[in-house]
């Protein structure tokens, strides 16, 4: 038994509850349906939802809760030694368990562990009983509720929109509740690593080396958690594409809206847009295996020395890739312009070209600048093509030729692989995770705050 | 030259003379400036177009050969001693055929052919020319067919993937020995079944049907084909519906207020947060407070899911908006309630390009690794998953998996397995341009 039986059950019941609930409605008035307020579906779906929805919040509770109380159910029945020899890594000796208790024996041994796993499973399953049988109590309980209220005057479709108008709202909700979460578990994690590491250290600090001790006696190099290798590595890569990207999707956007023929058009487009479409890792890979080589190739026949991974591979082929956010965001700023200007002034006689850049630029200036600014969030952000292009050695270097690693690249090397939740290694993470979100966040407010102003000028 | 100029373009006291030779040079290259100007923005529609081939060139030229692969035809003496008696029961049988000495077998049909190949290191580079999937591929035959013991049969077995290489030309024989990983015999035995047409590169099945594997020559997609299924599938019922709900609120039912304004902006920035931003929220979230099995698509797909949502959400919004409001005033005036009004017209008349929206949203997620590898999905997983609780992984994870792997063959085989990934994109946009077309009414 698992808990999508428990889900199943209660699919079960809420659509059972309809059936009769709905047939009962019928009846009451003797197949003479006009006589309800509600149509007799809706005294179903009103049943339904009565059933449905007080199983659901037993559900998720359990859910949310479970595997809590499960734990420190087992932790109060370990015997005291193994306790207190684990006192500092309770939650390392939960996680063994949990293993044990998920994957089997394993190569596990000590036997007050292994005791504790299957004990685990049963009190697990156990628990998952339970949930079903309070959730079918709570089910059965909003099933009376709904028969009971099933009358010919009552109101079930009004009831029932306004279950469904909150279930609504509550959606949309949601969209806050993602960027609370966010906020709030990176915040969260950074404060409990600005606890380890001093705020002031991680901003201006020049190293980065996130290797701890393992052990408390081990006498590692102590690490360090400077982030402006990481931060000026993530600035110069997205430089580049932004040099790449900004000329290229400029010129391709007065292109299209100023010189091309409708059907070049509607072919070139589709043909930039696919650009953007590509998975990045795709990009990733033809960086690393055919630019990267290139690059090197073409450096030394002139003379210059390229490092296998560098900054400015990750940067060109990120710059191929923002070529679209670039283009269509500039595109709509300049289509936005509106017409009588340019007109009048090719009327004065002005070449396109004139109008475009004495006319056309200036007024869509604000969108095409925030065009490039949320090409530049993209490039910030970007993931696949530095993990795989640019490097994982921090290097504090204006040199594109040389491999650099950005605060993506750290995030991805930090959290891959087994990590200790708690240790000071993987909440740096999340700490980078959170100067990554607000510059974003920062650059893409920014840019909406141009459009909407110069919106505004003109409509 | 400033006189004459001025003298040119005296507007007030006289008209311009345009004929003049000045004005004529003036004017040529205002025009010329204008051709330049023009070429430049045509050349970077063109360059944006040549990178694009040259991605997908690149990518096809190095991929098409992953989906074939080497086989060698041996003879293959299925010696009776070394094999079960096939009038065994069919479970016995298999059971012992899977404790049978296959590589010896294998050793044995190798020094039948080469009589003059003698001493151990020699004959162990021998059988490595074969894959080390060659054992479970005569296991396969005589388990399909007990009757071949006792008897010799020519097997065609897959070759390693050093002397696939070779075949396809990838790695050039013309270099030194010590510089490549065939030396020299081995390539005069490879030559020996080349001379007797006994090797032979055709479509290799298991790319598709099989999962991961260490073994370039042995790797399949299936596993993580059917781990993205299992993640898409998953982010589909969740954000879907989330997704739908939500536009059909803000666009027909939410007040306009300052909260409402705040949901728009928020939504609205969200689609712009980097994606890895979600992965930490999926870690965070999901394993760390939640508790749920790492590398599972269950929390691959609701990861993705927060990070689809937004997607959904706006294309949902302008597909409902784009439903004239004639269509709900006909609906409210024939008595319908304003849940009936969107759930019974609105809603199916914006269902196209609700659809369109969310199928753009899928692709995305399809394309989507950064996330994933933040909560574990980039493990090595040899079995296809068969739950949403399995461990698994996703095709764009294993693409960077096997980016990764050192060894030459891998490029051909990561290249492949991109090649099927663009295949899903394109069939899911192509998917969604047709829906619009067909389906999307223009009011």
């Amino acid at each position: 038994m698992t808990n999508a039986t428990i889900v199943v059950v209660l699919a079960l019941m809420a659509l059972i509850a309809f059936a009769v609930v709905r047939q009962r409605s019928v009846a009451l008035v003797a197949g003479a349906t006009d006589q309800l307020h509600s149509l007799p579906r809706y005294h179903g779906y009103y049943a339904a939802l009565m059933v449905a929805l007080p199983g659901l919040v037993v559900l998720v509770l359990w859910l949310i809760s479970g595997k809590y109380i499960v734990e420190n159910l087992i932790l109060s029945g370990l015997p005291s030694a193994l306790v207190d020899a684990n006192a500092e890594r309770l939650d390392l000796l939960v996680n063994r368990i949990r293993l044990i208790a998920e994957n089997g024996v394993g190569l596990e041994t000590d036997d007050a562990i292994l005791d504790a796993a299957a004990r685990f499973n049963s009190l697990y399953g156990r628990g998952i009983a339970a949930t079903l049988v309070l959730t079918m109590a709570a089910a059965g309980a909003g099933y009376l509720y709904a028969v009971g209220k099933v009358a010919p005057l009552f109101r079930a479709r009004t009831r029932f929109e306004k279950i469904l108008h909150s279930m609504l709202a509550l959606s949309s909700f949601l969209a806050i509740g993602i960027t609370i979460g966010i906020i709030g578990s990176l915040i969260f994690e950074s404060l409990r690593f600005f606890q380890q590491v001093p705020l002031e250290e991680f901003i201006f600090g020049l190293k980065w080396s996130p290797q701890t001790a393992l052990r408390v006696d081990q006498i590692a190099a102590e690490g360090s958690f400077g982030a402006v290798p990481l931060f000026a590595g993530t600035f110069l890569i997205s430089l580049i594409a932004m040099v790449v990207a900004g000329p290229i999707g400029l010129f391709a956007a007065i292109y299209l809206t100023q010189y091309a023929s409708p059907r070049t058009r509607n072919f070139a487009k589709p043909i930039l847009e696919i650009l953007a479409g590509v998975p990045t890792v795709v990009y990733g890979f033809f960086a690393a295996l055919t630019v990267a080589p290139l690059f090197r190739d073409l450096g030394m026949t002139l003379g210059l020395d390229i490092a296998s991974e560098s900054a400015l591979v990750a940067g060109v082929v990120m710059g191929i890739m923002i070529i679209p956010f670039v283009s269509s965001l500039s595109d709509d700023a300049l289509m936005a312009v509106p017409d009588a200007m340019k007109e009048g002034s090719l009327a004065l006689g002005a070449t396109p070209a004139e109008t475009v850049m004495k006319v056309l630029l200036p007024s869509a200036l604000p969108g095409i600048a925030s065009a490039f600014l949320l090409a530049a969030s993209r490039a910030v952000g970007e993931t696949m093509i530095v993990v795989m292009a640019a490097g994982m050695r921090p290097n504090l270097t204006a040199n594109p030729l040389e491999a650099v690693t950005t605060v993506t690249v750290q995030i991805v090397a930090l959290l891959t692989g087994d990590q200790e939740f708690n240790s000071t290694k993987t909440l740096s993470a999340f700490a980078l995770g959170l100067a990554l979100f607000v510059t974003t966040l920062m650059l893409n407010i920014f840019a909406l705050r141009l459009v909407r102003r110069y919106r505004q000028v003109y409509e | 030259m400033s006189d004459d100029r001025a003298n040119n373009l005296d507007v007030l006291s006289r008209r311009v003379n345009w004929k003049s030779t000045q004005m004529r040079a003036r004017v040529r290259r205002r025009y010329w400036a204008d051709r330049l100007f023009r070429l430049s923005g045509f050349s970077a529609v063109v360059i944006a177009g040549l990178f694009l081939l040259f991605l997908l060139g690149n990518i096809i030229q190095n991929g098409i050969s992953g989906f074939m692969q080497t086989s060698i035809e041996i003879d293959i003496a299925f010696d009776p001693t070394l094999l079960p008696d096939p009038t065994l029961p069919p479970d016995q049988f298999s059971a012992a055929l899977a404790r049978a000495d296959m590589q010896r077998l294998l050793r044995q049909a190798l020094m039948a052919e080469f009589p003059n190949v003698s001493g151990r290191r020699d004959i162990i580079q021998l059988t490595r020319m074969l894959s080390s999937g060659a054992r479970a591929q005569l296991r396969q035959v005589i388990l399909k067919d007990p009757s071949v013991i006792g008897t010799t049969k020519r097997v065609r077995i897959l070759a390693s993937d050093e002397v696939d290489q070779v075949m396809k030309g990838n790695i050039d024989v013309g270099v030194s020995e010590e510089n490549r990983k065939l030396q020299d015999k081995e390539l005069a035995w490879l030559g020996r079944f080349q001379q007797e047409d006994r090797v032979s590169l055709s479509f290799h099945s298991r790319f598709i049907t099989g999962g991961d594997s260490r073994e370039p020559e042995l790797v399949g997609v299936r596993g993580a084909i059917t781990g993205s299924a299992l993640t898409l599938l998953v982010t589909l019922l969740t954000a879907f519906p989330v997704g739908l709900a939500a536009a059909i609120y803000l666009e027909e039912f939410a007040p306009r207020n300052r909260f409402t304004d705040i949901i728009e902006v928020n939504i609205n920035n969200l689609a712009a947060v980097p994606s890895i931003v979600f992965g930490l929220l999926g870690l965070a979230f999901f394993l760390g407070f939640m508790g749920m099995a790492r590398s599972a698509p269950l929390v691959g797909g609701l990861t993705l899911a927060l990070l689809t949502l937004p997607t959904i959400i706006i294309s949902a919004r302008a597909a409902i908006a784009a439903v004239p409001g004639s269509i709900r005033d006909a609906a409210r005036g024939l008595g319908a309630s304003p849940m009936q009004v969107a759930f019974h017209h609105v809603v199916p008349l914006a269902m196209p390009g609700i659809m369109t929206g969310t199928i753009i949203g899928m692709a995305r997620a399809l394309g989507e690794s950064a996330p994933l590898l933040m909560i574990g999905m980039v493990a090595f997983i040899v079995d296809v998953p068969g739950g949403v609780n399995d461990p698994a992984t996703v095709l764009p994870v294993q693409i960077y998996l096997w980016a990764d792997s050192p060894e030459r063959a891998f490029i051909e085989k990561t290249s492949a397995a991109i090649m099927v990934l663009l295949f899903f994109l394109i069939s899911m946009n192509g998917l969604a341009i047709w829906l619009r077309q067909r389906f999307e009414r223009k009011w």
